[in-house]
């Protein structure tokens, strides 16, 4: 039912996928990473006057998935030109 | 002009806005009723989603909160915001891709039943009114708190605005104007948040005051109010007292149950691509954020001047004139009772209980250096609120503060309320129940269910009263949509195999535990010593959505895989133009139809 090559639309999905995963990764490092699991060791830096793993956890981590998603919808129209996906 | 002018005067002048933008968009079909057309552009969708998405509990409750948890808060800030980036990856495209007007009507597609479907609508329904119940509290703390209205009066008003617009515009009505009412709540939580962070700072940018030195000094801010508090037995700001496990797991609750809400979700229909909803989702996030990266330092500024201007006050009772004692009391060198602790000790949202009999008003925490006992129980919902009249700002921002947090109530309740009608008139009667009603019918239903709604939503409002804080009875929400809705949701895109059976146990296990956990704790007397793994029940949801996952995978791995035309199905999905090439994605077909 495809109108898009049919190899196109798999290493397209694959492609997607992989991005999907290494965007995901940072995503969990940002927060959970370093908001939480490894806060006290980043505590021992600081931005400005403040503790950098408190940082992160109420401020950093959210610039972060800003910048995820914006970099996501930039590979992904890459993507789609590549692959011939009409988007 | 004295303070109730200007609450009047912004509180009226935006619900005239509201008003006259729900006339001027009127919904004329289901398309338009259930999501705007399809064709919003993705950054007034982005602008519409961030209203749709803050809520009572993001405008009155989380600073307060965050003021009161210190690192502890961090869970709603990330846990809020990290979401977006779960629904722009994950969900949002593909769901958009695959058309429709709601989440039951993917999932009763994807998983092939209608049993799939009113399941959903459970879910969905069951999500939607805790969310809502928490949003017409808020308007009750807002209206009672400033225009002198009784709570119930306040929350009567604010349905009948809710009225107008929702049932008269459904979604497109509602899409513009909670673009109005993005505006007007961000310019209300920016304006006190500058002031603030000027006077305690120096910095003009609330951003930069957090990270910055107490204004004067060569003492950074946060150690500052970390030395303040501790010096009153408090744990420090920067710290907290829950176990890393459980701030991982509520973050994660908060994260996934995001990703999981009906309304948010549907608002990644009304856009014309899967393109656009990817762009709109990194739109919705960045207005979001405007207000998120706030939040945490209005949180540390209201802390530090809730503590300033209270701790070590004198009283002053309700029986004596006020303007006397307080004269009498800067004589002498003292410090009285400030005036806005006189206005909302009246709503009953502060309480005082001088232990000690001396007059004076002690704020400790309970680790105490010098053993003094408590006397001063805020409720944290108030702060936002309250904070322009704590650091003594004019009295305009007051009125902006008053109309933001209702714009915030609102705009939420209003998306809701599409979930909730949707959910009954397409879902339950359209798709299910009587599929030969015409486009007009469906529409009186819509319309009806809205306006039931409504009275349903003021009730609830109205009763949960006695419930704990706003961003508290949401949080419920969060749990219940991250362990029945966003596990099939995102196995029906990324695995094919993921079938009916599979489904329909997945949302079951998913919804039962995760409703009985809270339940047994918040209501049913359990204590936090018998706590699943120390997880309280604000993170459960995410342990449960892992439970909710492995039932669903293992049962549809026991059963027959689903058909082969639900596997194409899915396999479209994942290619952004393929099914709107079909004109699929536009109307109300299911597959094979």
């Amino acid at each position: 039912m495809n109108t898009t090559n049919k190899l196109d639309a798999k290493a397209y999905w694959k492609a997607t996928i992989r991005l999907t995963i290494s965007l995901l990764v940072v995503w969990f490092l940002a927060s959970y990473g370093a908001g939480i699991l490894f806060r006290d060791a980043l505590d021992s830096f600081s931005i400005g006057g403040a503790p950098l793993g408190f940082w992160f956890a109420q401020n950093g981590a959210i610039y972060i998935f800003l910048i995820l998603i914006v970099v996501y919808c930039r590979k992904m129209t890459q993507l789609e030109k590549q692959f011939g996906v009409k988007g | 002009m004295d303070q109730s002018f200007w609450t009047y005067f912004f509180v009226i002048g935006t619900f005239a806005t509201y008003i006259g933008i729900a006339i001027w968009t009127r919904a004329g079909s289901t398309r338009e009723f259930y999501v705007a057309g399809h064709d919003v552009n993705p950054v007034v969708n982005g602008m519409a989603t961030a209203a749709d998405w803050m809520s009572a509990a993001s405008f009155l409750s989380m600073a307060g909160l965050i003021a009161f948890l210190g690192y502890g808060g961090s869970v709603y800030l990330m846990g809020w915001t990290g979401g977006y980036v779960l629904l722009a990856l994950l969900l949002a495209p593909f769901l958009r891709e695959f058309g429709k007007f709601t989440v039951p009507d993917f999932v009763g597609d994807r998983y092939y039943s209608s049993l799939a479907r009113v399941i959903a609508v459970v879910c969905a329904l069951f999500v939607s009114f805790t969310y809502i119940a928490g949003q017409m509290k808020g308007v009750g703390v807002a209206f009672s708190g400033f225009l002198g209205v009784d709570f119930n009066v306040g929350i009567l008003i604010g349905m009948a605005i809710v009225f107008v617009y929702a049932v008269l515009g459904g979604m497109k009505g509602i899409t513009y104007t909670q673009v109005a009412q993005y505006i007007v709540l961000i310019f209300a939580y920016t304006v006190p948040a500058i002031f603030m962070s000027i006077a305690i700072t120096g910095s003009p940018v609330p951003q930069f005051g957090f990270i910055g030195n107490a204004a004067g000094t060569d003492v950074a801010m946060l150690e500052k109010l970390n030395t303040v508090v501790t010096n009153l037995g408090f744990t420090q700001y920067t710290q907290t007292t829950k176990s890393t496990l459980d701030v991982f797991c509520i973050t994660a609750a908060l994260m996934f149950g995001t990703a999981g809400l009906p309304h948010v979700i549907i608002r990644f229909f009304t856009v014309s691509s899967a393109q656009n909803a990817r762009k709109s989702a990194g739109w919705a996030l960045l207005f979001i954020a405007c207000l998120y990266t706030v939040a945490p330092a209005v949180g540390a500024f209201a802390r530090l001047n809730f503590i300033d201007t209270v701790n070590e006050a004198t009283y002053i009772g309700d029986n004596e004139n006020y303007e006397q004692r307080s004269a009498d009391i800067i004589a002498r060198g003292g410090k009285p009772v400030p005036v806005w602790y006189k206005d909302w000790e009246k709503t009953g949202l502060l309480k005082y209980d001088d232990k000690n009999g001396d007059g004076m008003m002690q704020y400790r925490g309970p680790n105490a250096p010098d053993g003094v006992a408590n006397e001063v129980v805020p409720n944290r919902d108030i702060f936002v609120l309250a904070n322009p009249q704590i650091a003594q700002l004019p009295a305009w921002v007051v009125g902006l503060v008053v109309a933001g947090g209702l714009a915030a109530a609102l705009s939420t309740a209003a998306g809701l309320l599409m979930v909730i009608s949707s959910a009954i008139s397409h879902d339950l009667c359209k798709r299910t129940f009587m599929p030969g009603l015409s486009e007009r019918q469906e529409m009186v239903i819509a319309r009806v269910a809205a306006a039931g709604a409504v009275i349903c939503a003021g009730l609830l409002g109205i009763y949960a009263t006695q419930l704990p804080f706003v961003a508290q009875v949401v949080a419920f929400a969060f749990g219940l949509a991250a362990a029945s809705l966003f596990p099939i949701i995102f196995l029906g895109i990324f695995w094919k195999l993921m079938n009916r059976e599979g489904a329909i146990s997945a949302m079951l296990v998913g919804l039962i535990s995760t409703f009985s956990y809270i339940y047994y704790f918040k209501f049913g007397g359990g204590s936090s010593e018998q706590w699943f793994l120390g997880v309280s029940p604000e993170g459960i949801g995410f342990v449960f959505m892992w439970l909710s996952s492995a039932v669903g995978i293992v049962v549809s791995l026991a059963t027959a895989p689903p058909p082969q035309e639900i596997q194409d199905l899915v396999e479209d999905i994942r290619i952004p133009g393929t099914r709107s090439a079909h004109g699929m994605a536009e109307g109300g077909m299911a597959p094979g139809e």
